[in-house]
């Protein structure tokens, strides 16, 4: 039994394992990065390429001016306010009212606002056009009334956290022992509180309606995501460039939701809820 | 007796444990560890020896390296010097699960995927023995832990003490040489508390396993453990039977943290302190010159408190604890001690009475002063 | 499944049944307080589960006289749109699969990783990949593995240009590689909970019982994982199967899968007395998304069970 004391960390088994899977890691990682970088450097070298060569980033200031864009972006945007008005106001009060009134169906309710998911967009439009009268067809407003119930499921989940987060129960009868009405109660206790939710639901609904591809073209209106399909036969690189521009956007507003998320976090003191 | 200021080291392990039980344990020493955290010291030069079939219990306050102890035992911490032992070999570069040691983890260790039966046979599993002979064994220690009927349950299906006793059953069917436990009864409810602490004490004595358990509930170490190792930033402050350590405490912080202690001030006199009003000798003194302002640190079982007029000082608070009832005494606007009375005396004090406070002929023990006194 | 624009994951359906059955038997009594649930009804009953049954009626109509029929299911599960099913199913199951166990070694890489910076650069870069999707990630790689794209370019460099050996972006595989950027970050994402669901303690005590990491996988980590991975794998078929943008954007309808398909039954020429074979079509996606789903949370119960 030689006394021998080293320095240094002696090299269990265990440090040899992790040294390696350290290794193995960043093989895993750096694979991934490749994957997904390329093809966004890919897209943004094509889109500020001009016919003569040369790179100019004009591509993106032109955008505006493009043919058939004004509409088909002020289209998606008016579907995507109309789809929010409907949703939240669909949204927001069945939810107060399930976790008020019913909790016991909470769960059920749940996996009722799961259902849009398991129909398909495009078979779903399918059967609207069957069925709805001629006058709704005609306007592009049947398609918001549509992706409000592709909405819902997110915005039922964003507004479920939010409620669960609050105590609802406890400040609507607070409310109500001070002397509140139903209105006083909803407009200056619940809403103002729940505002990160809806946010949250908004941006969610926002960015589901712009993107949207599938019931739009299907019904043939010229929505935003229609019109970059169609203007890749005339300017390729616009269409490109739009699209980096929607990548960057989506990114923006999911950022945009974290950082609410995390500031609701940080007031909201239960535990386990996001 | 005086207590220096610096902390000693460890005392010499009675070796009498390992003669009354059979040979079933390992020699386990550590040796002079170090281990740094960044800047944290985790471990300070940790010297240890756990003589053969004995349980040695780690005690102190959170940080104070006693998980690392054990985990570096364990094999899944490194130590940057010094060196562990078992049998007389150095475990430097074994990996843990060539170790040979058996672990019950505070929580949720057990496989959720296994019956309990299966997950007591893991370890057998691994080591090659066939279907039969495992499963017979794994319900042989099952039986030792009263679960027998249990064994095909799953683990979500067990209460958190029955989870502990499969976990306990399961380290054991390895035969290890040495048994570790790391804080294995923090998470349970306080009933399950004491009748796990038997079964654990029992069946330890039983196999003989050597045995390291970690803990920060001082009512937990000294019940079960052979020796109780107090430790304190990365090194231990005094290693004893549990026993010595209430009674001789060598430091301080060992007489304060273990049990409730008065720190109330004192001066020296020749051969022995004056305190509350009263000289007290013989009590150790070695060392400091007459005059000179100390800490008396006194036991609350070692003062008592009479009613009188204008006494020293006024009863705050009753604690009824059954036989004895502890009574906060405010002795002045910083200064509150607790006595433990006989409840049928105690029973006859109100709040807000006046009582004198005398030390009974009983150890007291003497500290540098730290300041405005506080009792623990 | 989720539309092409998914922009946040589906709720997780566990318990529902369980919880939904105790709801059902207590019904009756709080069948008043119901009432607040009617907008909310009435709404998902026009918009959703009309427009489903009308589907679901019309895959058994004949398109002429109205009458029951299953001619329309015969046709779509024949000939060209079998194959388109085929194809569908084959598209899913290898777009769901392997980005299945991509996704796990990645998830896997990032967690045992000890830097927080890289975990949460990581979860949100995987939250915003996994709803890229449908037209602007089939532009994305127009530039990169299009016939003139980026990566071609640099293939052809090397002097091998995989168009010479009968890639092409706007067939199968190459729809197939596009699918793979939204499906690994959404496996990640759901993948995670699972990996953190796996406790240290587990791997400690079967290093501590002598067991070689092999062997804990084998033993422990893999059975306990099974349940959530199998299901991550169907929750990402499902979302593979239900696809149209992407590959509309990328092959104008070139590619036939079934969603394709069911799209030419509204703009395209359709054979006479095939009018309703699109609604058969349609149907049968239904059916296979939804025997997913129930297969899907039972799964998800299993899994949290043991991962709580």
């Amino acid at each position: 039994m030689v006394a021998v004391t080293g320095t240094g960390t002696a090299r269990t088994g265990a440090l040899a394992a992790s040294a390696r899977r350290s290794w193995g890691r960043w093989v895993v990682l750096l694979a991934a990065g490749v994957y997904f970088l390329v093809p966004l450097y890919a897209a943004l070298r094509f889109a500020v390429q001009t016919p003569t060569g040369g790179i100019s980033l004009g591509v993106f200031g032109g955008i505006p001016a493009q043919q058939g864009f004004a509409d088909a972006f002020g289209l998606s945007i008016n579907l995507a306010l109309v789809t929010t008005l409907i949703t939240l106001a669909l949204m927001v009060p069945t939810a107060i009212y399930v976790h008020l009134r019913l909790p016991q169906v909470q769960r059920l309710f749940e996996g009722i606002t799961i259902l849009p998911i398991v129909i398909p967009p495009v078979v779903l439009i399918v059967g609207v056009l069957q069925v709805a009268p001629a006058a709704l067809k005609g306007t592009p407003y049947l398609l918001a009334l549509e992706y409000a119930v592709l909405a819902m499921p997110f915005a039922y989940r964003s507004l479920a956290s939010g409620l669960q987060a609050m105590n609802l129960k406890t400040l609507v009868e607070a409310s109500r022992s001070l002397g509140g009405g139903w209105f006083t109660t909803a407009f200056r206790v619940l809403l103002p509180n729940l505002r990160s939710a809806l946010l949250a639901a908004t941006i969610l609904t926002v960015a589901l309606v712009l993107g949207e591809y599938t019931m739009a073209s299907l019904d043939q209106y010229e929505t935003f995501p229609v019109w970059v399909v169609v203007f890749d036969q005339e300017n390729a690189h616009v269409s490109v460039a739009v699209s980096l521009l929607a990548l960057i956007g989506t990114w923006l507003l999911l950022i945009l939701i974290s950082l609410i998320d995390t500031r609701r976090g940080h007031r909201a003191s239960t535990p386990g809820e996001s | 007796m005086t207590i220096p200021a610096t902390s000693r080291d460890t005392t010499t392990p009675t070796t009498d444990i390992a003669t009354a039980r059979g040979a079933g344990g390992a020699l386990v020493e550590f040796r002079d560890l170090r281990r740094s955290f960044g800047t944290t010291r985790a471990l300070d030069g940790l010297t240890l020896t756990l003589q053969p079939g004995e349980m040695v219990a780690l005690l102190g306050p959170s940080g104070c390296g006693k998980t690392t102890a054990l985990r570096v035992l364990a094999g899944m911490e490194t130590v940057d010097s010094g060196q562990v032992l078992v049998d007389g070999g150095d475990l430097r570069g074994v990996p843990t699960r060539r170790r040979d040691m058996g672990m019950v983890f505070q929580n949720y260790s057990l496989f959720p995927n296994m019956t309990a039966l299966d997950n007591v046979a893991f370890g057998l599993r691994v080591r090659g023995r066939n279907n039969a002979a495992r499963r017979a064994r794994a319900g042989e220690l099952l039986d030792m832990v009263g679960l027998a009927e249990r064994a095909t349950r799953y683990p979500h299906q067990l209460s958190g003490g029955q989870q502990q006793r499969v976990a306990l059953a399961r380290a054991l069917a390895i035969e290890p040489r040495v048994l570790l436990l790391d804080e294995p009864l923090s998470a349970l409810d306080a009933k399950v508390r004491l009748q796990l602490r038997e079964q654990i004490r029992t069946l330890q004595t039983r196999l003989g396993t050597t045995t390291l358990f970690v803990t920060h509930d001082q009512e937990e170490a000294l019940s079960m453990a052979d020796r109780v190792g107090v430790m304190r930033g990365g090194r231990l402050e005094q290693i004893a039977t549990p026993g010595e350590l209430y009674a001789r405490p060598s430091t301080a912080f060992v007489a304060e943290f273990v049990g409730t202690m008065n720190r109330l001030p004192a001066e020296v006199v020749p051969g022995g302190i004056r305190v509350l009003g009263q000289v007290i000798t013989p009590v150790d003194v070695a060392g400091r010159s007459v005059g000179a302002a100390v800490d008396a640190l006194i036991r609350p079982e070692g003062l008592t408190a009479e009613p009188v007029e204008h006494g020293s000082g006024i009863v705050a608070h009753k604690t009824f604890l059954g036989g004895t009832t502890r009574l906060s005494v405010l002795l002045s606007e910083e200064l509150t001690v607790q006595v433990d009375s006989p409840s049928v005396h105690a029973a006859r004090l109100t709040i807000g009475e006046s009582v004198d406070i005398t030390a009974r002929d009983t150890q007291v023990l003497v500290a540098d002063p730290t300041g405005p006194s506080t009792t623990r | 499944m989720a539309p092409d624009t998914r922009t946040a994951l589906p709720p997780d359906p566990t318990d529902t049944a369980a919880s939904g059955k105790r709801a059902l038997a207590r019904l009756p009594r709080a069948a008043g307080a119901l009432i607040g649930l009617l907008p909310f009804a009435v709404y998902a009953g026009l918009f959703l589960a009309v427009p489903t049954i009308a589907i679901v009626i019309g895959a058994f109509q004949d398109p002429d006289d109205g009458g029951f029929t299953l001619n329309n299911l015969e046709i779509a599960f024949q000939g060209i749109y079998l194959h388109g099913f085929i194809t569908s199913i084959e598209l899913s199951v290898i777009t769901s699969v392997v980005p299945g166990v991509l996704g796990l070694v990645t998830a896997y890489a990032v967690q045992t990783s000890r830097s927080g910076a890289l975990k949460r650069a990581v979860s949100t870069a995987s939250g915003v990949f996994a709803n890229f999707g449908g037209v602007p990630l089939a532009f994305l790689f127009i530039a990169t593995i299009g016939s003139s794209g980026l990566a071609v370019d640099w293939l052809k460099g090397l002097g091998f240009n995989p168009y010479d050996h009968g890639f092409s972006l706007y067939t199968f595989s190459g729809i197939a590689l596009v699918y793979l950027y939204f499906q690994i970050p959404l496996m990640v994402l759901v993948i995670t909970p699972a990996l953190e669901g796996l406790r240290p303690a587990w791997r400690e005590a079967a290093d501590n019982l002598g067991a070689s990491g092999w062997q804990y996988w084998r033993l422990v980590g893999g059975p306990v994982l099974l349940p959530a991975f199998l299901g991550s794998v169907l929750l990402l078929f499902g979302g593979a199967f239900s696809a149209y943008a992407t590959t509309q954007a990328l092959t104008s309808g070139s590619l036939a899968i079934t969603p394709i398909q069911i799209g030419t039954f509204l703009n395209g020429n359709v054979l006479a007395g095939q009018e309703n074979v699109g609604k058969a079509l349609g149907f049968g996606m239904v059916v296979i998304i939804a025997v997913v789903m129930v297969i899907y949370s039972v799964l998800q119960r299993r899994a949290s069970k043991w991962l709580r």
